[in-house]
């Protein structure tokens, strides 16, 4: 497992990821948030205040454990430890990116650490189950975890997924990551129940819900859901309740959301939280928090710097790729 | 077009005064899908409905698309007249069964005694950058499944006219909306699209093929957003004295093939441009149509630009080397009439 100061260091690099990609977004666009113009076109949905569900479970990851991520996959892919360098250049839609520019921020792919992300909610629950029976039959002790929002939990996949990990008894973790909207639609208007961690039950496996937005929760709780599937005990379903400091997307006017529901969110931020903790505990000083703000910017920069100066695809490399060459 | 007081509007405003206008008139009429409440629909197909019509009759629904799509059927079936919207039409994949093995069947296997009067609405088309998953027009891959009727309306006008055919159809209805026609902000939208729109209720039959520009040297046979690219490429063309007849064809089932019969029997040349898949869809069975049917009076083979067959690329350079554009279809007429 990461030690607190490392996850506390990896929310740091995801905040300050998500808070230049928003300033990066709107370069070049004119009106705000024209979708087609500027170095970073296309839709951006980003998870600042999210760190916690990424950076508590998959501190518990090695990395041949395979990921699956949403359409929200920044906090996600940094975490699990995608080369920051290749992932700005595809969302730059740069030659040297993931895909080479195929794919960019909804579709990011990174094999070397088994990691994979979908612009379709709910998408990414079987491909979970399939990687760890993989795991199962290969006798690795890996295990694999879905990500997906509370949103994604009321799709149809989520229910079939869930009912044929735990019949393989697959070593798989399904995390709903609860920031209480799809869009705009509230939770409590698209769920019947009020904790989907209950649905579990359904299936005869553990369903566990955290609230706080807490790194330390929830890292206690996903060491136990993955210690459980890698002893070969099955699936275990985490819901976890989060807050989504951006809109939907970015241009997204939220105004669906209460009065001062968004300032709540900002005031009770968890990388802030988790920093008084450590610092009380004694276990970072101000020094060291300065120095992880620096080295996070010049690493957050130097992706971005590298995004920038690395060239455009050309016309014809579209029409590579469709099929493996055999 | 009638063109008396110019009341201008975009698309999504049209598609959502044709609902309105529907909904008030008939009260078996209502709507549901994500995000069209409140939020007015992410591309504002459904704005202001909800404020004039609550929340019994526009709903948003949870991200259940087999429920809510399927819901469609069995509400249509006992008396209600649904118009369903699912974002985009990239997301239809997780509802599929319920709309070609059901929806769009049951007629059929009921010899006729069950009828599903539904409109599935959702956003087509690229151009903008959002890749794989979220650029896809598909309209040919529904047009395929016998049983569904196909809309895809290229301007402000025609689509109104032609929701208002949708709603009052027995029969169900896909209804396809290019992003890049509807006049967002933050969308690049074709101002060719937004135009005069009579307040007034008015439908536009299927199966009628709308020839928007006339021209006696080669047919430029298309649909969606890829109208007013046509109609780009015939001013630029009529410069260097090539005249071009536009045909939209507005609805693929049913599709008018008289229209596209008699433009061929008057410039003899047709090129065929489509935003989609170019293999096994609208233009493979354009083609084949003008080859049992006008083979007779081509003067040249049949061209077609298309997407080629490939998943659509993020990358700006990528994508717009990918979708034909004014560019493209310039080059392919010239290569067509020399
Ligand atoms: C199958 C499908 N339906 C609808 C959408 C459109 N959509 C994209 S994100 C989203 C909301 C997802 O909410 P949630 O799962 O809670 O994730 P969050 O955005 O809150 O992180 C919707 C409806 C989609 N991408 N795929
Ligand atoms: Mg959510």
């Amino acid at each position: 497992m990461e030690s607190y100061v490392s996850m506390y260091r990896t929310m740091c690099l995801i905040r300050h990821y998500e808070d230049r990609m928003a300033e990066i977004y709107t370069e070049g666009k004119s009106p705000l948030f024209s979708i087609a113009a500027g170095p970073v076109p296309g839709e951006m949905h980003l998870a600042a205040g999210q760190e916690p569900v990424a950076v508590g479970v998959i501190a518990h990851l090695r990395p041949d454990d395979a990921v699956t991520a949403p359409h929200r996959p920044h906090h996600f892919a940094i975490a699990k430890g995608v080369d920051l360098r290749r992932m700005t250049a595809e969302i730059f839609g740069r030659s040297t990116g993931l895909s080479h520019g195929k794919g960019g921020h909804m579709h990011l792919f990174d094999p070397s650490v088994h990691f994979s992300c979908s612009g379709i909610v709910g998408a990414g629950f079987p491909p979970a189950v399939g990687a760890a029976l993989a795991f199962q039959r290969q006798g690795r002790g890996g295990v694999a975890v879905a990500f997906a929002g509370e949103g994604a939990a009321n799709q149809g996949t989520f229910h079939e997924s869930l009912n044929l990990a735990a019949l393989w008894k697959a070593p798989v973790i399904f995390v709903i990551e609860d920031n209480h909207y799809a869009i705009s639609v509230p939770k409590a208007q698209s769920t019947a129940i009020a904790d989907n961690s209950d649905r579990a039950r359904s299936y005869g496996i553990p369903g566990v819900s955290l609230a706080g937005n807490d790194v330390l929760a929830i890292s206690e709780a996903a060491a136990e859901a993955i210690a459980r599937a890698r002893e070969g005990n099955g699936p275990t379903l985490l819901e976890i309740e989060t807050t989504r400091f951006y809109g939907h997307f970015q241009g997204d006017a939220e105004a669906y959301l209460g009065a001062d529901e968004k300032a709540q969110w900002r005031q009770n931020d968890p990388i802030i939280r988790f920093r008084d903790y450590l610092l009380a505990h004694h276990l970072l000083s101000a020094e060291d928090d300065a120095a992880i703000q620096a080295e996070v910017t010049t690493v957050v920069e130097d992706a971005i710097t590298y995004a920038r100066q690395s060239p455009e695809p050309l016309p014809a490399d579209s029409l590579t790729d469709v099929f493996a060459e055999v | 077009m009638p063109t008396t007081t110019a009341r201008k509007l975009t698309m999504a405003r049209a598609i959502s005064e044709a609902i309105g206008q529907e909904m008030a008139r008939d009260p078996r009429v209502l709507i549901w899908g994500e995000d069209v409440g409140v939020y007015g629909g992410i591309f504002g197909a459904t704005q202001g409905l909800y404020q004039q019509f609550g929340g019994d009759r526009v709903m948003d629904t949870p991200i259940s698309e087999s429920a809510f799509i399927g819901a469609a059927i069995g509400a249509s079936a006992e008396g209600l007249r649904p118009v369903v919207e699912l974002m985009f039409v990239d997301f239809f994949g997780v509802a599929m069964d319920q709309i070609y093995n059901h929806l769009a069947k049951n007629h059929y296997m009921s010899g006729g005694s069950v009828r599903h009067p539904v409109v599935l609405m959702t956003a087509i088309g690229g151009g903008y950058s959002d890749a794989a998953q979220h650029s896809q027009t598909l309209y040919s891959l529904f047009a395929h499944v016998p049983g569904l009727k196909v809309v895809v309306p290229s301007n402000a006008y025609d689509a109104k006219g032609l929701m208002v055919s949708a709603i009052r159809d027995d029969n169900p209805v896909m209804y396809f909306f290019h992003k890049g026609l509807l006049g967002l902000g933050w969308m690049p939208s074709d101002d060719w699209a937004e135009v005069h729109v009579p307040e007034e209720s008015y439908h536009i039959p299927f199966g009628q093929a709308h020839v928007v520009g006339d021209g006696r040297d080669l047919s430029i046979i298309t649909i969606g957003a890829m109208v007013p690219k046509a109609m780009k490429a015939r001013e630029l063309l009529q410069h260097e004295g090539i005249a071009v007849e536009v045909v939209d064809l507005r609805t693929l089932v049913p599709l008018d093939r008289n229209t596209l019969v008699d433009t061929v029997k008057k410039t003899h040349r047709a090129l065929i441009v489509d935003e989609d898949y170019r293999s096994f869809g609208m233009s493979g069975e354009i083609a084949a149509i003008l080859a049992e049917e006008a083979l007779d009076y081509l003067e040249a083979p049949i061209r077609r630009l298309a997407l080629p067959d490939i998943p659509i690329p993020y990358s700006r350079v990528l994508e717009h080397a990918a979708i034909p554009s004014v560019n493209a279809i310039m080059q392919a007429a010239h290569a067509m009439v020399e």
